[in-house]
């Protein structure tokens, strides 16, 4: 049976992991190369690795890391933040990540999710939603913003949530703005929202402060995936603990031992 | 020398990783002479059926895997590296493969989600050398679409649950593969590559051996 995934993320700044609050960066969280190893240790399904800086140099940056976490760390690796183009994707998977992320890009030109699908495979490609739900909205609306929040549109989530999956997305890693750092628990309703239409798998990202928020992202919200940093990053669990107490809920989890 | 063959296959450079984190000797090629006169073969392989049969043949190392195969001399096959052993995909409209092993490479039916994408646990169905210190029911990295239907049982050696039970690791004489990938499989994926290199006549690392 295929199992649920805990996901460590690491907001990457400059070479260095940083922990956000809303959207906003600045705490630095360690060497993203041996936190990497410790939660290979620790039993995560995969790694993810936010370039939150996302210019040219920090892109340099990236490859080199993922190029170094690569040679130490033997799970699936994703990278996003600042994928803009088909050579921009090839790079990252060329580095030695398995999976790349589309943000921005992707909203702005949709065509690049088919061309990245059709020239590596949807396997590969994330798409990436950043979202804020509309005040007093009735029913509940989720709005996209870019730029790593700092741009609204007049996207509705769920709509491209459904169209990124006909364009050739292999999956969508869902940010719930408002919850991103709070630790008051992933946005469930929007989860649902999105897993109610599209049949690719979903990760849960943003929110994650307790062990019962990663249960209920999947138990209720129908994630496939649970993305989470700071609770990781500062020791609040560990992988292994998270993935032992949703084991215990009845959610299929990979326990063999790591090391 | 273990020949890691390289026809523009996604994953070598992951799989080039894992090999030497064991401690492997091996050379990337896509030199036809050298995967012919290889001592084990490495086939890694990511993507659709016809554009590694076509990158195969292009390479010009598709003959020479297959009479590396037919010398008897380790093989390992990764992903489409095992898909390709069988006659044919149904992938592409029908895509002819290798032919070493009798059967077809067919796509999940509908209903279940595709690609199969994640950890999934494989049931060791015989004692092969390649899974020597690996549990039962380990959990190992797959991404696909399209598994193989062996006309022959024989060549089964160990089965994954995905809605059916497909076939992840078909094993005759020397000649080993996987359909899950190893190089992303974790601590046990990389004794997979111990073993193999060890029935290559290398020695691994000693963590791994």
């Amino acid at each position: 049976m295929l199992t649920r995934r805990v996901i460590p993320c690491l907001d990457v700044k400059n070479g260095r992991n940083v922990r956000g609050v809303r959207f906003s960066a600045d705490i630095d969280a360690g060497d993203p190369v041996e936190l990497a190893a410790r939660y290979d240790r620790e039993g995560a399904d995969e790694l993810v690795f936010y370039d939150i800086t996302a210019s040219a140099e920090g892109r340099n940056i990236m490859v080199d890391l993922v190029e170094r976490v690569a040679s130490q760390v033997f799970i699936p690796l994703s990278v996003g933040g600042g994928v803009r183009t088909i050579d921009d994707m090839y790079l990252m998977l060329r580095s030695g990540a398995e999976k790349v992320s589309i943000n921005s890009a992707a909203h702005r030109d949709p065509d690049l999710i088919r061309a990245c699908a059709d020239r590596f495979g949807s396997q590969c490609v994330v798409l990436s939603i950043d979202a804020l739900r509309d005040p007093d909205s009735d029913p509940p609306r989720w709005t996209i913003y870019l730029n790593g929040g700092r741009v609204r549109t007049s996207l509705d989530a769920v709509e491209i949530a459904q169209r990124g999956q006909e364009l050739g997305a292999g999956e969508i890693v869902l940010n719930s703005i408002d919850a991103d750092g709070t630790r008051e628990g992933y946005d469930v309703e929007f989860l649902r929202a999105v897993t109610d239409v599209v049949s690719i798998p979903v990760v849960a990202s943003g929110g994650a402060g307790s062990l019962e928020h990663l249960r209920d992202a999947i138990a209720l919200g129908n994630a496939h995936a649970v993305l989470a940093a700071s609770i990781f990053h500062f020791s609040v669990y560990s992988v292994r603990e998270a993935k032992e107490f949703m084991a215990s809920a009845g959610i299929p989890m990979r326990l063999d031992p790591y090391d | 020398m273990i020949a890691v063959v390289d026809y523009g296959a996604g994953n070598i450079h992951s799989v080039a990783r894992a090999l030497t984190r064991v401690g492997a000797t091996f050379a990337v090629t896509h030199d036809p002479a050298t995967v012919a006169a290889a001592d084990a073969v490495v086939l890694p392989g990511v993507g659709a059926a016809a554009d590694t049969m076509k990158g195969l043949r292009q390479a010009r190392v598709d003959d020479p895997v297959v009479a590396a195969i037919s010398r008897g001399v380790p093989y390992l096959g990764i992903c489409m590296g095992l898909q390709v052993l069988f006659d044919r995909s149904e992938e592409d409209d029908e895509t002819p493969c290798l032919g070493v092993l009798p059967g077809e490479v067919v796509r999940f039916p509908p209903g279940l989600e595709v690609p199969h994408m994640g950890w999934n646990q494989v049931l060791q169905a015989d004692d092969s050398p390649l899974f020597a210190g690996v549990p039962q029911n380990s959990n190992f990295y797959f991404v696909h679409s399209y598994f193989a239907r062996p006309a022959d049982d024989a060549c089964v050696s160990a089965t994954t649950d995905y809605g059916l039970d497909f076939t992840s690791v078909v094993r005759r004489d020397n000649l080993y593969a996987t359909q899950f990938h190893p190089e992303k499989s974790g601590v046990v994926g990389l004794r997979i590559y111990a073993n193999f290199i060890r029935l290559a006549g290398q020695t691994p690392r000693p963590e791994f051996d």
